[in-house]
């Protein structure tokens, strides 16, 4: 520190650490932790912490020696807001590499081309159930983004008093609905017509489509909210009428975030299995019809192969991991899609 | 004079046809107007109280605004020169509780009458505001031609074009973005956007043009050039400008009109107009030579 202080009047230390100091300490802490571990023959885990741990205390040793308080403090808090991080994604990881690591015995391509019908033991796949996924999900959208979108457009442009109110109230309410309760729902509405005992393909679209509304209808207001009232203003000074003005100004505007909106409804309830279990039933053969029968999907087939494993059971549970790996895959999918979508058709929102 | 007197007869029986008439459709060919110095339209005001709510904002304004001429309205922040000014296309009542009583008559049809159309209202007076605001998901051009092409007007490419070209060369800034026409418009300059949306407003060929504050955020070179433009745009247009600035208010109007407030939470009152020359040298009230000398309050 000391000689050059004074030339130096804006910071307490005087030098400066090399530009990837952080990492650098992060290198070296992990290789000292690894030793460390290797010879009392620790765990993983405790080789992570303990990494965590020494690189904190190096860099702020180090940064408190050449650069002054204020910058080791910085470096400390970046160094800890990195570490949470990569505390959070712990779960995450684990998640993801347990299933993909299970999964991948019975991810094959028999697996993706057959059904489970006539299949004993051994064998058989999820075709079945990932196109009743496909089908069920797709009507369950078709039926829910134009009702969130109408009606967000309604709450944001148009709504005013106790109308507008009373919808949010009922939108909030059923955002807290449980997914067992709309499956329910989606029974006994059928059960009135239909008897006792139904299971169609388009009653879990009914469930769904009960739990994607609210979910789009959020998404979609909060993003018709950012759009600067500058833009409509400017639309109606050229004399447009409102409804154009929100379908060719407002719309367009917030395009990618209810593009995004939509994508996280759709992942939210693709993987929904207790409104399935009593509304779709399940079947073992390929059925396309939504209106006729019971239709196999995704998370009740990973459900019963998990839940009820013939013989030998190996073959039930890795069945079962192979489909929770798949829906993994489509969620994965259309988040990029959405991703994509956002930034083809994003526009930067100035307020 | 003959001829106008038959068109503004038939614009009043039409308006008394009901809103679905195009009552005050800009005339058919905007390529028509762009090259002869037409004439405008006038507005007049007659006992206008502006209210949001039950707050009043402005008071028993009445005043004549002369078509081809350039307005201005001056007058401390909160007096109510916005609201006046957004009165005047049937802006004002976008907002929650808004309301005008009163008469504003365009040519003396009152736009404010129960089957008068806002949106017609609206395609005559057009308006630039004090920040720049072109739509974000267009292009220079787009933006240029929205006007026309959010209302879905038929209009062929090459007259699009045409008009496009126009309005941008009529803003002064033809020049500066010819060659990136298809960009976005959120690319350009705080000034250029400014201009642009004068272009934008312009392109339908409206028959009055409000202006609140155009050149607030904008260099003293851009709003020299602003104030060219206004220059020339009166040729065609009438126009009514905002703004703080009194050298500009004396540079580039011809009639002055200056708010005032007794106290704040009272109503704005629009205590005096005349001439521009009128007002900055010999104003009939001693506020008026007050605000404007810069002995104000
Ligand atoms: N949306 C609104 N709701 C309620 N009151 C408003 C609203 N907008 C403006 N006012 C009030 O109306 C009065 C006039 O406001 P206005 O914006 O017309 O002033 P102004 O003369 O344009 O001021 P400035 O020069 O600062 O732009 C003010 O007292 C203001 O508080
Ligand atoms: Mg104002």
């Amino acid at each position: 520190m000391g000689g050059n202080v004074a030339t130096v009047p804006m910071g307490e230390g005087s030098g400066a650490l090399p530009p990837r100091a952080n990492l650098i300490c992060f290198g070296a802490s992990a290789a000292a932790s690894a030793a460390v571990s290797f010879a009392l023959g620790l765990s993983p885990f405790v080789w992570l912490v303990v990494t965590g741990a020494f690189t904190l205390a190096s860099i702020s040793i180090w940064s408190m020696m050449v650069e002054g308080r204020r910058r080791a403090l910085d470096r400390v808090a970046t160094i800890v807001i990195a570490e949470i991080f990569v505390l959070a994604l712990v779960p995450l990881l684990s998640l993801v590499y347990t299933v993909v690591n299970e999964g991948l015995a019975r991810f094959d391509s028999e697996f993706l081309t057959t059904s489970m019908r006539n299949v004993l033991g051994d064998g058989g796949g999820a075709l079945h159930a990932a196109l009743g996924t496909f089908i069920i999900t797709a009507i369950a959208t078709a039926a829910a983004v134009p009702v969130g979108i109408l009606a967000a457009i309604y709450l944001v442009e148009y709504g005013k008093g106790r109308l507008k109110r009373a919808i949010t109230f009922f939108v909030d309410v059923m955002m807290g609905i449980p997914s067992i309760v709309a499956g329910l729902f989606a029974y006994a509405l059928f059960e009135i017509f239909f008897g006792p005992g139904i299971r169609l393909g388009v009653m879990g679209s009914v469930a769904l489509m009960v739990l994607m509304i609210p979910i789009v209808i959020r998404a979609t207001e909060e993003m018709l909210q950012v759009v600067p009232n500058a833009l409509r203003e400017a639309s109606f000074a050229l004399g447009v009428p409102k409804w154009l003005t929100i379908l060719r100004v407002v719309l367009p505007t917030a395009l990618a975030g209810i593009v995004t909106g939509v994508m996280l409804a759709i992942a939210r309830v693709i993987g929904e299995t207790a409104p399935l279990l009593v509304t779709t039933g399940s079947i073992d053969s390929v059925n396309l019809d939504p209106f006729n029968g019971r239709m196999a999907n995704l998370p009740v087939f990973v459900y019963e192969q998990y839940k009820f494993p013939g013989v030998p059971p190996e073959a039930y549970i890795e069945r079962a991991w192979a489909g929770a790996l798949l829906l993994i895959l489509i969620v994965m999918v259309l988040f990029l899609a959405a991703r994509l979508i956002a930034r083809r058709y994003g526009v930067e929102i100035r307020r | 004079m003959n001829e106008t007197e038959t068109m503004k007869e038939k614009e009043m029986v039409d308006a008394q046809a009901g809103p679905a008439d195009p009552i005050m459709d800009p005339p058919a060919s905007p390529s028509a107007t762009a090259t002869v110095d037409a004439k405008a339209k006038r507005i007049d005001a007659e006992d206008l109280n502006i209210y949001y709510g039950d707050f009043l904002a402005v008071k028993d304004c009445s005043v004549n605004i002369h078509p081809n001429k350039v307005t201005a309205l001056i007058g401390s922040s909160g007096c109510g020169k916005s609201t006046f000014l957004r009165s005047l296309n049937r802006m004002h009542e976008l907002i929650d509780g808004a309301r005008v009583e009163g008469k504003v008559l365009l040519d003396g049809t009152d736009i404010y009458a129960r089957n008068m159309d806002p949106v017609l209202v609206r395609q005559q007076i057009g308006m630039v505001f004090q920040q720049p605001n072109p739509f974000p998901t267009m292009s220079i051009y787009e933006n240029t031609a929205a006007g026309l092409r959010l209302n879905r007007k038929k209009t062929k490419k090459t007259e699009l074009d045409g008009i496009v070209e126009r309005s941008l060369t009529g803003a002064h800034l033809w020049d500066e973005v010819k060659d990136r026409l298809d960009k976005p418009a959120g690319g350009l300059s705080g000034g250029q956007q400014q201009r642009l949306c004068i272009a934008r407003a312009t392109a339908i060929e409206p028959e009055v043009l409000l202006m609140d504050e155009p050149c607030s955020a904008l260099d003293p070179i851009a709003t020299l050039a602003i104030e060219d433009l206004i220059n020339e745009l009166k040729k065609r247009f009438t126009i009514v400008i905002v703004t703080h600035n009194m050298q500009q208010a004396a540079r580039a109007s011809d009639y002055t009109g200056f708010f005032n407030i007794e106290k704040s939470g009272d109503p704005g009152v629009l205590v005096e107009i005349d001439e521009t020359e009128k007002i900055f040298s010999n104003p009939r009230l001693k506020e008026t030579e007050d605000y404007v000398s810069g002995r104000f309050g």
